[in-house]
């Protein structure tokens, strides 16, 4: 793959709005980041004298170490700051937080919050760069962005791939950032889950909308399995786990009806037993930990292409 | 307007010589090569065919991208693309020839000497280099070189290779910097 595409954006915000060319290229130089953290110093000097603040308003591990490895690793200074101790907390408005720390001269904002959108107001309101690390239910772009990598290097490509996506399409931004993404790679997307959790005109972003999990593995390259995200579940969007569990989660039983060389993702962290069953999980078609792993490699792209660019 | 400085059978046996002068330094023990993308790559491999015809030791050799140590990141406004280092072996106790195809300024090799440093400690580092034009920026100098074409500032040294550039080996020096 060779991409003469040129990035000019100071925000990473979604993937709705990034060409196929700008996806290419970032998953073109995840591919050199990946060889940094081969080595055994495993540093290179590119955001030396930058600061990144990862500014997280929702619960996350995964997601935050992987930025801040990702940064040190590009030898950025990192700060990390979570909704419990931050001032939110004492009733200053997002912005003014965020306004606040700008003005100890940050370079990078790395931006989780609840309410979808947010990343947009601070990349209005602030001078630094923005990377969206999850709004609400509307995108987690570097996700996306480890996801497509993995599949990319899995298959060598993406174009002509079927990729399901499987579980709670409703309240998820993986599973809207996958789907930008990927279509616009030239995949075929179909989304797979309850009628209840499933939203009211899907089809429009260029997807198949199917229900039987059966028929959905047979007829797939890859699937990525979604976090039923048990906090979102109270307005009874399902009648039991247990249903959920037998109709949509993924066993070694329903996952031998697919092709050879199906592989199983998860964006994690995994509900053992609802989404995927452990022998799954674990199973030789599961690559969650290698989307774990590459994690670093795309962030790491997304920090070095962000930081620096001049406002367009 | 651009000149031909060298042509391909003088860059052909520029590379011969270059390959006995590593060779009658230090013979081929612990030797590697290591090519600074793009066209150092294309330059080490043809060293190291040169060697192998000479001495018949297959030499290892390595890729090098020194995007990422570059002094002038903060100053560029799009980032330049980054592509994969690839050098496969330990370099550590080796003596590592780093091979480029222009020395200019010394920029480049002061990249790919921090570069280096982060993958091991070499016994010792040697510069070659196709064409040397003069105008250093660094207190760095090349062990090895093809040719020394003195230019002006303002000059642009183009050497094409058949393997990157699908056009006949040659060495050009145009006027006025693109």
């Amino acid at each position: 793959m060779t991409t003469t595409a040129t990035w000019t954006r100071k925000h990473l915000l979604g993937l709705q709005e990034l060409s196929r060319e700008e996806i290419e290229l970032v998953l073109e130089t995840a591919k050199s980041f990946k060889e940094v953290s081969s080595r055994d110093v495993k540093k290179v000097p590119a955001l030396r004298g930058k600061t990144v603040v990862t500014l997280f308003f929702e619960p996350s591990t995964r997601t935050r170490v992987s930025f801040e490895l990702a940064a040190k690793r590009l030898s950025a200074d990192t700060l990390n700051i979570t909704a419990s101790v931050s001032s939110t907390t004492k009733g200053e408005t997002l912005l003014d937080t965020a306004k606040n720390i700008e003005a100890m001269s940050v370079d990078a904002m790395v931006v989780r919050h609840g309410t979808s959108g947010a990343p947009m107001i601070l990349a209005e309101g602030l001078n630094c760069s923005v990377i969206n690390a999850g709004d609400g239910c509307r995108e987690h772009p570097t996700q996306a962005l480890l996801d497509m990598f993995t599949l990319q290097e899995k298959f060598g490509r993406i174009e002509g791939l079927k990729v399901a996506i499987v579980g709670d399409i409703l309240h998820s931004r993986v599973a809207r950032s996958n789907i930008w993404g990927l279509t616009k790679l030239g995949a075929k997307v179909t989304v797979c889950g309850p009628a209840t959790l499933m939203p009211r005109g899907i089809e429009s972003m260029g997807v198949q909308v199917s229900y039987d999990i059966k028929d959905v593995i047979r007829n797939s390259d890859a699937i990525i399995a979604l976090r039923l995200q048990k906090e979102r579940q109270e307005a009874k969007f399902l009648p039991s786990m247990r249903e959920y569990a037998q109709l949509f989660g993924i066993n070694a039983v329903k996952l031998s009806e697919g092709k050879d060389g199906l592989i199983v993702m998860h964006p994690g962290p995994t509900n053992r037993g609802l989404e995927l069953s452990a022998e799954v999980a674990d199973g030789k078609q599961s690559v969650i930990l290698d989307q774990v792993t590459n994690g670093v490699a795309v962030r790491m792209a997304v920090l070095y292409l962000v930081l620096g660019t001049k406002e367009s | 307007m651009s000149a031909k400085i060298m042509d391909s059978d003088a860059i052909r046996r520029a590379v011969m010589r270059m390959a006995h002068e590593i060779l009658e330094k230090a013979g081929p023990k612990d030797l590697a090569l290591i090519g600074i993308r793009t066209r150092g790559v294309t330059l080490a491999e043809r060293l190291r065919q040169a060697i192998k015809s000479i001495e018949g030791a297959d030499v290892p050799s390595g890729i090098l991208d020194i995007t990422l140590y570059r002094d002038d990141l903060t100053l560029v406004g799009a980032k330049p693309l980054v592509r994969e280092t690839l050098i496969d072996f330990d370099i550590t106790g080796k003596r590592i020839v780093l091979v480029d195809d222009v020395f200019f300024t010394g920029r480049t090799i002061r990249a790919a000497l921090d570069a280096l440093t982060d993958f091991g400690r070499p016994a010792k580092i040697e510069l070659a280099v196709l064409v040397d034009r003069g105008h250093r920026e660094l207190p760095i100098r090349a062990d090895f070189v093809g040719k020394n074409i003195p230019t002006s500032k303002e000059q642009n040294v183009k050497v094409v290779l058949g393997e990157t550039d699908q056009a006949q080996d040659a060495v050009l020096v145009e006027e006025g910097r693109q």
